[in-house]
Formats: structure tokens, sequence, C-alpha cells
């Protein structure tokens, strides 16, 4: 146990410290003083207040890796799930805004509007893929822009709230009904006291819902196991019955699906916001890309790089004052994501190569057949 | 070594046509089909910039990188690497383009946008040829990378210098120079200046001559040598992938790369050089972005990268269809950059709604039904839609270019032939 957990963060731990490297270089050579910098970086994070901040950033981060790993698990590439989240969170803003419910029935609504406009987005992708056998790469990226183009249009035209008016563009405020309270409470019930002001936003319960569901979806279920049957070997999966047209329809719209809830703990648990434009971050799809690869399309390892991913935020947002240009957070992301990609792929190939030759060696002691082959592993699929 | 493997014909996949004379007059009726249909349109639309040489010259320079970004991914694939990542790749040539740019003209912004690409194609290398990392997997990581190092760059360069910040550039030391085909399109000729005969054509307004001179116009009026540079690599990368030794080993390597180690090509060697390759093409495609620009802007790229992918599997992975491809996607993006381009879009819908009112009665003719069926429909729709809506705004504007690309990858996908061994790790040893 102890020892398959090692082996599972020998990868990551050597990645981080290779990115702790490569961006002390680039420290160097920008003129920086690296021990500094990481020492100021240290200070910013080390407190309550911010181990709150980095909870709340991470937990979009979450689920936008989450939405991809699903796809990534069939090497079905979804990478347009940015104009997917930005389309849903849109239509979601609007159409919650203009109801009233009960509490939870309201939450459930902006949800499900968020889960089907993200979905069906994706659907459009999914189905020209099995239709005219368009690349889901091209589709879903091409899809993104129109998405965004698409959001923009009917913020600025259709779903703007006239009656705030002024010159920015936004929906109309979520009502009571539909704002999730922060945990807080809940936090100091066990003793732990917040600084004022600091709120540990609501959606955090949902996002962990999410990742048990996405788990249980894949290991304990009938197509869970298909869609890895299809994502490790396609033609083994075919022979078994699995029909590919339908494999990639469902796990891409499902894809879709869930990264329409990236934008919904803005909309339902933020303060901040409750509402969809203006600052509503634009960019977390592809950050979720990333996470999704960082963290193997596991559930609790997308979940880590999603914090390590926040931690890094948070912990250049103090940077300026020394004089050391924030940017270098990217340099640290970048290369701890490039160096962790590589990583596993050597610890997988050698774990494969492992485990061929531990079965070569039980065959040739067990029966005199002729050893097995040793398997050329196909597409290096990040399993 | 090198007869043994040139006996295979070069991937022209297409099967022979049943009749040799039908291909032949094929492409010309279709491209004299096209220029009527655009003609139509514009004389209906009562629009003339739909098929102006401004329009055409303006698409010219928007299809230029988007034709780089391509041929970057045909070089790639044709080697065996799929690569996602020439969107960072462009990302790193305009960063080091903008900053070379800065420090020491347009020219050397060439030279750095090349290096810029370069290196990043080469750390993918690194990734897909000596780990074997899935290729889309190390190209997304590349992707998400790049904008990184760009905005930290460009937070060390930029930032506190007149004119520049975190987001750009403060401007290229000058310009390059451009040029216009005398007699042609009005060019100088030793201080003479030539008649615009094009031009006058273009302005008579006459059915399809209008429009074909315009054309013309457009590819000759006022061409950068950037553009210039850009037309030429694709005759450069085509001469050096099909009669070239070492096009020959790219390619080998990416259709078979068992067979090409066993007559002793290095296919790691191979794959990285086609790697630098196509991420110097993506790099400069970047640079000329910024030279357009006259700087590099963060998220200049905007997507580009992957219309050049898209426009590479649209051409089948040849350059010519590559070419084409290109500019479809400059055209249409192109004309999201005039002066009304509500209303050029407008007219291009009236286009695509003709022509596939053409292509519905061609289906009639060809007693298949139910395709003409669906066009029809479709292009009732358009009419329709064009009939009933205002000029569309800007932010649908945006979008044309994407949608353009979306349908022309659909309608066009259907008998593709990529390299056969693309996206697959090789070692030695392996079959």
């Amino acid at each position: 146990m102890i020892e398959r957990a090692w082996r599972a963060l020998l990868a990551p731990l050597f990645a981080a410290a290779a990115a702790i490297a490569i961006s002390s270089i680039a420290l160097l050579i920008s003129g920086n003083d690296p021990v500094e910098a990481f020492r100021e970086m240290w200070k910013t994070i080390d407190s309550t207040q911010s181990v709150v901040l980095i909870i709340n950033t991470a937990v979009p981060l979450y689920i936008s890796g989450v939405a991809v790993a699903i796809g990534f698990k069939m090497n079905l590439f979804n990478i347009g799930s940015n104009g997917q989240y930005l389309l849903a969170a849109l239509v979601a803003g609007w159409a919650g805004a203009e109801v009233s419910l009960w509490p939870p029935l309201h939450i459930a609504f902006v949800v499900a509007v968020a889960v089907t406009v993200g979905g069906f987005w994706a659907m459009i992708a999914a189905i020209l893929n099995v239709t005219r056998n368009v690349n889901v790469v091209i589709s879903t990226i091409m899809l993104n822009f129109i998405g965004i183009g698409v959001s923009a249009f009917l913020l600025a035209e259709v779903f703007r709230d006239t009656e705030r008016g002024g010159l920015v563009a936004q929906t109309k405020l979520m009502p009571a009904s539909a704002r999730i309270p922060s945990l807080n409470r809940v936090i100091e019930f066990f003793g732990f006291n917040f600084a004022p002001g600091v709120l540990l936003y609501g959606w955090l319960p949902f996002a962990v819902a999410l990742g048990v569901g996405y788990h249980i979806l894949l290991n304990r279920s009938r197509f869970g196991y298909d869609l890895r049957l299809s994502g490790l070997n396609p033609e083994a999966a075919r022979s078994a019955g699995v029909n590919p047209k339908k494999m990639v329809l469902i796990t891409l719209t499902l894809s879709g699906a869930v990264a329409g809830m990236i934008g919904l703990p803005f909309l339902l648990a933020d303060p901040n916001f409750y509402k969809y434009g203006d600052a509503f971050p634009t960019q977390l799809g592809f950050t979720g890309l990333g996470l999704a690869l960082l963290g193997r399309n596991h559930p609790a390892g997308i979940a880590a790089a999603a914090v390590v991913w926040a931690t890094i935020e948070r912990a250049t947002q103090r940077l300026a004052p020394i004089g050391v240009p924030q940017e270098i957070g990217r340099i640290l992301q970048g290369s701890f994501l490039l160096v962790a990609v590589i990583a596993y792929e050597v610890v997988k190939r050698r774990n494969d190569a492992a485990a061929v030759a531990a079965a070569a060696a039980a065959a040739a002691a067990h029966e005199p057949k002729p050893p097995a082959e040793p398997q050329a592993s196909t597409v290096g699929a990040p399993s | 070594m090198t007869a043994t493997i040139d006996t295979q014909p070069a991937p022209a996949a297409e099967p022979a046509s049943e009749s040799v004379k039908s291909a032949r007059w094929f492409p010309i009726a279709l491209l004299l089909t096209a220029v009527a249909i655009m003609s139509t349109a514009r004389i209906w639309a009562d629009n003339p910039d739909l098929t102006s040489s401004g329009t055409f010259g303006t698409a010219l320079r928007t299809a230029a990188p988007i034709a780089l970004a391509g041929l970057s991914g045909l070089v790639a694939e044709r080697s065996g690497t799929i690569n996602i990542g020439i969107e960072g790749m462009m990302v790193m040539g305009t960063i080091f383009a903008g900053w070379w740019g800065w420090e020491y003209g347009p020219w050397m912004a060439i030279v750095g946008g090349i290096i810029g690409g370069m290196l990043a194609g080469l750390v993918m290398s690194v990734a897909t040829t000596t780990f074997g990392v899935n290729h889309i997997v190390a190209g997304v990581a590349i992707n998400l990378i790049a904008p990184g190092i760009a905005r930290f760059m460009a937070s060390e360069l930029f930032s506190g210098v007149q004119g520049g910040s975190v987001t750009s550039s403060p401007g290229n030391r000058g310009k390059l120079g451009e040029f216009t085909v005398p007699f042609l399109s009005g060019g100088d000729l030793f201080g003479w200046t030539t008649p615009d005969t094009l031009g006058w054509l273009e302005d008579r307004g006459w059915f399809m001559i209008a429009d074909v001179s315009g054309f013309v116009r457009g590819l000759t009026t006022s061409v950068t040598w950037d553009v210039v540079i850009t037309a030429g690599m694709f005759f450069a990368v085509a001469y050096m992938l099909w009669h070239t030794p070492l096009g020959l080993r790219l390619r080998a390597v990416g259709e078979r790369p068992a067979a090409a180690d066993s007559l002793g090509v290095a296919v790691h060697r191979m794959r990285y050089i086609g790697m630098a390759i196509s991420g110097g093409l993506a790099g400069m495609g970047g640079a000329v972005l910024v030279l357009f620009a006259n700087r590099y802007q963060e998220n200049q790229v905007a997507g580009r990268g992957f219309l050049g992918l898209a426009t590479m599997i649209f051409g089948n992975w040849m350059p010519a269809g590559t070419a084409a491809g290109a500019g479809l996607f400059g055209y249409a993006q192109g004309i999201t950059l005039r002066t009304n381009p509500g209303d050029l879009v407008k007219a291009l819908l009236l286009a695509a709604a003709i022509g596939l009112a053409v292509t519905a009665a061609w289906m009639i003719y060809q007693r298949s039904w139910d395709s003409a069926g669906v066009l029809v429909l479709i292009a009732l729709a358009l009419f329709f839609a064009y009939f009933s809506t205002d000029r569309p705004n800007n932010q649908l504007v945006f979008v044309t270019p994407y949608v353009v690309t979306l349908i022309a990858v659909s309608v066009g996908a259907q008998r593709l032939r990529p390299p056969a061994e693309e996206g697959i790790p090789w070692f030695k040893g392996m079959q």
C-alpha cells in the first residue's frame, strides 16, 4: 500500500522539483533572487485565509478537470470546454434570475439548465464526429470560438440586464433562493475561526459529490467499463459489443454537460458574482485540460492538481512588491505540467515492462508454453 | 535505398476516376461555377466589396498565418507526429517576433519567430519522440505552457518600456517593404507608374470578369514580403517532401517507421527534424501575425493554429489542398476585418445559399433525391435568413471563420488519408 502510494507520487514529486528548478533558472536569468521569491510565496500561502481562498479557486478548476477527464478516458479530446461552460453559464445565469422557486428546486433548475446547454454544445461535435467523421479536436475547438462569440452576442443583445443599466454587460443578479450559503457556519462548528470577510463558498460539497459520482460511474458501472475499455483498446471494445459511435455520442455529451457546471460556483455560491458577465473568468476550460493531464484523469488526482494550481496562483499574487513578476507562476505551472506528463509516461512504460516480464516469467515457470510476446503498447494513452 | 521506397507512389490517395476525361474538366467547371456563384451573390446583394481586390488583399494577409500553421501541421504529421501544439508554437513565435522585431527590425522578427516556434517544436518532440508521450497530450501541454512563457517573457521584456506592457510589445522597428505588380495592378516600374489594368476591369463590375479581376488584383497589389515568402514556403515544403531524400525519409517515418528503420533511416532523428521544421513554420506564422499588427499582442494567435490544423485535414494532408483551405478560411477571416463586415457576412450567406441551390440542382440531375432534399431545405433556410435578418452584429461576425471552417471540414471530411502511423510512438525493435 505504502509502496503503491510512493510509486504514484514519485512522478509528480519529481515534476515539482523540476518545475522549481526551471522557474529558479528563469528567475536567475531575469535577474531575480529565486530564494527570496519562493520565501515570499510561502509567506503568502501560510495563513488560514489563503487556504480558504485556495479551496475556493480550486473548486471550479476541479470541475473543469473532471469534465475533460471523462473524454480523455477514452481518448476523446474535448478541448472546447471553455466555450461550453461560458455558454452554459450565460444561459443558466439568465434563466436562474428569471424564475423564483423553492431554494433547493431553484438551484437544481439552474444546474439543469447549465448541464443541458453544455451537453448540447458538446453534442454538436459528437454528432459531427459520428455522422461526418470530423476530428473531435477540430470541431470542439471551432465550437469553442463559436460559443464564445455567440455568448458575447447573447449577453449584449438578449440576456443583458437593462434595469441596472450602465456600460457593463451582465445578467441580472440571482435571487436569494438560488444562492448557496457559505460553509463558514459548518467549519466554525468544528472550532475553527475565520477572519472577517473570509468565506468558504458553498459549492465545495457539490464538487466533492461530482468527484465521487465520476469515480462510481467510471469504476462501478457498465458504462464506465465500456468507456475505459474503449480508451485502452478500441478494437477489443468493438469485438466485445461496445458500439463506438454510441460511446462517442454519450461520452462527449457527458463531458460537455459537466463542463456546463464549471461556471456554477460563481453563479450560485460566489458573492462577488451571482451573475454572468463583467469579470466572469473566461479561461477555466483550458486550465482544466492541464489538470486532467496532471491528475491522470483520476478524481483524487485531479483534485490534488487543482489545489496545486490554485496554490501557485495564490502564492504568486504578492510578488510584485519585491519586484518579481507574478508571471513566474505560469512558468511554474507550465514546467510542472510538461515534466509530469513525461514522467508519468516513463513510469508507466517501466511498470508495463515489469508486468510483462513478470507475466512471462510466471508463464515460463508454469507451462512450457512460449512466453508472452512483449506487447508494444499502442498510443500512449493517459490512463 | 532511396529507389526501394521511392517505387511507392506519392500518397495522392485519390482512387482512379472512372473517366479520366471528366476528371480533367471537373476542377475547371467547379472553379467557374464558384466564380459565377460569388459574382451572382455580389450583384444580387449589391455589395461589390464581396469580391473586391481590397477584400482579397485582406484575405491574403489573414490567410498567410493560417497557411503557415497548416504547413506546420503537414510537415509534422507527414513525419509521424500529430501536432496539436501548433497554436502554442505560434504563440512562442509571436513573442520572439515581437521581441526581435522591436530590437532589430522586421526581418529579424521573422527569424526570431522561426526560432521561437522551433524551440517549442523541439520541446514537444522530446516528449513525443524520445519519451513516447501521447501526441495529443503533449500538444495540449505545449498549448497551455506557451502562453505562460510568453507572458513571463513579456513582463520581463516589455513592461515598463515606453509603449510596451505585459500584453503588448512597443512595436516593430520599421516595416517590411511591399510591392505591386506592374501593368496588372498598376505597380511602379523604374519610377514609372504603369496602368492599373485589373483595377479598371474591376471597376466595370461585369459579371464574373470583375470578380476574377478583383481576385487577381488583390493578390498582386501591395503584397508584403512575408506573404511572398509564405507562398514560397508551399513550393519549398512540397519540393522538400516529395523531391528530396530528406523528404522521402520524413514521409517514410510517418507512414511506416519500422520499414524505414530497417532501411537504415534514423527514425527518431527524422521525427525531431520534422518537428523542428513544423515548429519553425508555426513560429513564422506567429511572426507574420506580429508583422501584420506591427507588434506582439497577447492572444494574438486566437485559434489560428487550430484553423491551420483544420486546413491541413481539409486539404487531405497535401500542400495544394492545404493552400486551398487556407485561402478559404483566410477569406472568411479577412471579410471580418473589412469596414462593413456585417454586410459582407450577409452577402456570404447569400452566396452559400446560391451555392447550395446549385449543388442541389446537380444532385437532382444525378438522381440522388435524398441529398438534394436536404440541400434544398438548408438552402431555403439560408435564403430565409438572408431576407429576414438585419445585418449581423460584430460578435456574430467574429464567429464567421470558425463556422466556415467547421462546415468545410464536415462537408469535406470524407475520403481522407492521413499518414499511416502518425501519432504512434515508435521505439527501436517495434514492428
